[in-house]
């Protein structure tokens, strides 16, 4: 009896003397963290993918409270909605941004860039890379070995079997920017969705000079600057062989497209040519993307 | 006998054509001058489309003090300044010749004799062969002039010649050794005075021995040469492991340099190069080139003008054989596989190896068993197997602290692995990236 009136005695006295000091420790040692930081986490998407370029959402979070202001901060994942969330707790004004999607600029599929030699080594880009120029004639395009693949932790490329590209699902890409990181060849890019998600790019990234170019792959860039003269906003400039369409400018027309004696240019999301303008060869090239038809953008 | 303390592999030697004399080999119709063929900035072109250049005229300017010039191998018209695809397997600068007969600048002496005397300072003979473009010639092509002029410091006590030649195939050194013996031993004594050292070792495998007796007989006309033998192991011409083997130093992690345990370590062929140019004023533009391969039919080694393509010496060793499955660049350890058989000869081309099919297949990679034979391998004692995992898992902090940097990308690891494991791979990649946040750790310093 007297065994368990010591124990509960001694066990209680511990008990309430450790909860003195915890006490005591919690109220002197309290960091104060300002409420808001939680509530902006709160609505974050919890991706801590670390495209917004902070160390995860309670990181990204911390610095919009700190910034006092919204400026050139977005959440690439929730995008404009969660946003404005942010700013209506922080009471701030939302900063429209523009929705960006990844855009693969390489269009050397295999039946269009002939393989000559065979990659046995380590199925990694970067890897592939740093040995030598890949398995085509093309140093500068896809190699193929899907580094950008395993990179996206939405699911949002895969690698298509047929063409050996990458392929983006736009509906599912959060332009977190982790493929473009993860490219060694700098063949991704960010661009904007473009009004109804219509995009017009250069899908290439060859510097070579024309006549290399050519050789190596049927639909590579060999910087003739046929789009650059066609183009009336001045969005095509050329430089190291290689054009390329500065989306803020271009208004969609696709005349450089057409222009493309390559096929060079990609026009992605366009309702079909009219029936005259069918016959040319660049309108296969028009829906080949992804997700092939016209797509609503629902941040529109 | 003499090896190295850490690690090592002894692979097949198969050294097929170490009994074929040294062949002259044709020239090519056009010759190739890539303008990046040794560490350093790349050299600067002086000549442009349609200049007239004889053999042994100055095509490119060194583009910095760790650089070197490039001469011209053959007389011709410089028919364009453009890119090519170089053993890296990626288009660099380079200058194309189109051979047009075979007329030589009048300042090289072209005669068989010997010249042993010189009244050259120290001074001089490294401006000589500075001027020359000589570079290290065992495969690294670092600058030689460069590792002549010591850092602040540090004092050179011995020159250590490598005429080691522990790739498997390769034989270029080995013939270089038996057919210009004296030649090489000049040469050795004008790195000496360059260095300003009285003592110079010179290190060969005893799978060698004709060269070993011939050069040691020699040897001793020569005050302060030494010849060493030494016993056949993998990847004993490695800079650090060969002052192991001859001098028992061990070179600190980097970014310490041989010259830190006073030593200057220079290949056989290298020295052939300071002979000839600052004996015979001949800037480096030729060197000895081994084909070889188990399928080929006459592997062979050749006096090669630099700016050949290799496949004008593949063609001259009875043509590329069937069952070819690889073309690689240097020997089968450290060698790279070619993209195209026209990558032009560099100066660190040290030879041409057709593997068949079989040999170059790559096994299939399985999981690793802990057995740590690539880390009783491993040279430079690191431990391959966590370099790779941590490449893998792109932990370039903890792999930095590993030493990752120490590695000198023998293979050895992989070569020893059971379980086929592509380590290098992986190392190279780590190596690549750690190199990258250094040089930019250092530059925001």
């Amino acid at each position: 009896m007297d065994l368990i009136l010591v124990a509960v005695i001694s066990l209680g006295a511990i008990g309430l003397v450790s909860a003195v000091v915890l006490f005591v420790a919690s109220k002197k040692f309290a960091v104060y963290e300002d409420p808001r930081i939680g509530k902006v986490a709160e609505v974050l998407p919890q991706a801590n993918c670390g495209g917004c370029g902070y160390p995860g959402c309670s990181g990204f979070a911390e610095a919009c409270v700190k910034a006092g202001s919204l400026e050139g901060k977005l959440c690439p994942v929730g995008g404009q909605p969660v946003m404005e969330r942010v700013a209506a707790i922080l009471g701030l004004d939302a900063v429209a941004s523009e929705p960006k999607v990844a855009v693969v600029r390489c269009n050397g599929s295999c039946e269009h860039r002939p393989r000559m030699t065979r990659y046995d080594g380590v199925k990694l880009c970067a890897i592939a890379n740093a040995t030598y120029g890949g398995e085509t004639g093309c140093t500068f395009g896809c190699l193929g070995c899907g580094d950008c693949v395993s990179a996206c932790q939405f699911g949002a490329i895969r690698m298509n079997p047929e063409t050996g590209l990458p392929e983006v699902d736009e509906d599912i890409c959060t332009a977190c920017g982790a493929c473009v990181k993860a490219c060694p060849r700098h063949i991704i890019e960010l661009r904007p969705k473009g009004k109804k998600n219509r995009r017009v790019y250069v899908s290439c990234v060859n510097k070579d000079k024309g006549a290399v170019t050519r050789k190596a792959c049927e639909v590579g860039c060999i910087g003739c600057g046929k789009c650059v003269k066609v183009c009336e906003f001045d969005a095509i400039t050329l430089e190291n062989n290689l054009a390329y369409i500065d989306p803020n400018k271009c208004r969609l027309c696709r005349k450089c497209e057409q222009e493309c004696p390559q096929g060079a240019i990609i026009a992605v999301n366009f309702p079909p040519r009219k029936p005259k303008t069918e016959a040319a060869p660049t309108e296969q090239l028009a829906t080949r993307p992804a997700s092939g038809e016209e797509k609503q953008n629902p941040n529109e | 006998m003499k090896t190295f303390r850490i690690g090592g592999v002894h692979p097949a030697e198969n050294k097929l054509s170490a009994g074929k004399a040294i062949q002259v080999l044709d020239l090519p119709k056009q010759a190739v001058f890539p303008l990046s063929q040794h560490i350093g900035a790349p050299a600067v072109p002086v000549v442009k489309r349609g200049d007239v250049v004889k053999v042994g005229t100055k095509i490119a300017e060194a583009g910095g003090f760790v650089s070197a010039p490039i001469y011209s191998s053959v007389s011709g018209k410089v028919s364009k300044v453009d890119t090519v695809i170089d053993a890296s397997g990626y288009r660099k600068p380079a200058v194309y010749i189109d051979v047009e007969g075979d007329e030589w600048e009048e300042g090289i002496d072209r005669s068989q004799t010997l010249v042993c005397e010189t009244s050259l300072s120290p001074e001089e003979i490294v401006a000589k062969i500075k001027d020359a473009g000589v570079v290290g010639m065992g495969g690294a092509c670092f600058p030689t002039h460069v590792k002549l002029c010591p850092p602040p410091g540090a004092k050179a006590e011995c020159v250590i010649i490598n005429g080691v030649e522990c790739e498997p195939y390769l034989t270029a050194d080995h013939r270089l050794m038996l057919e210009k013996p004296d030649e090489i031993l000049v040469g050795v004594t004008l790195l000496m005075k360059a260095a300003k050292v009285d003592k110079a070792y010179i290190g060969i495998e005893n799978n060698k021995p004709d060269a070993i007796s011939l050069l040691a007989e020699k040897a001793q006309a020569y005050p302060g040469i030494e010849v060493v033998p030494l016993k056949v192991k993998y990847p004993q011409g490695g800079e650090k492991q060969l002052i192991d083997a001859v001098i028992r130093r061990q070179v600190p992690a980097p970014p310490a340099l041989p010259i830190n345990v006073g030593a200057v370590v220079q290949n056989v062929g290298t020295v052939y190069a300071v002979y000839e140019a600052v004996m015979k004023n001949k800037p480096l533009f030729e060197r000895i080139v081994t084909v070889t391969g188990k399928s080929l039919k006459n592997p062979s080694n050749f006096l090669t003008r630099m700016g050949t393509p290799m496949s004008q010496l593949i063609e001259a060793a009875g043509g590329m054989p069937e069952d070819t499955g690889k073309v690689i660049g240097g020997g089968p350890m450290m060698g790279k596989a070619l993209a195209n058989t026209e990558v032009p000869i560099c100066k660190g081309s040290s030879g041409v190896l057709l593997m068949n099919r079989k040999e170059a297949a790559r096994a299939e990679a399985q999981p690793c068993i802990r057995c740590a034979k690539c880390v009783s391998a491993c040279p430079m004692g690191l431990e391959p197997f966590l370099l790779a995992t941590l490449s893998m898992h792109k932990e370039w902090e903890r792999v930095e602290k590993e030493d990752i940097m120490s590695c000198i990308e023998c293979g050895s690891c992989q070569f020893t692995c059971p379980s086929h494991r592509p380590m290098l791979d992986y190392i190279r990649l780590g190596k690549t990236t750690v190199g990258g946040i250094i040089r930019a750790r250092n530059a925001k310093k």
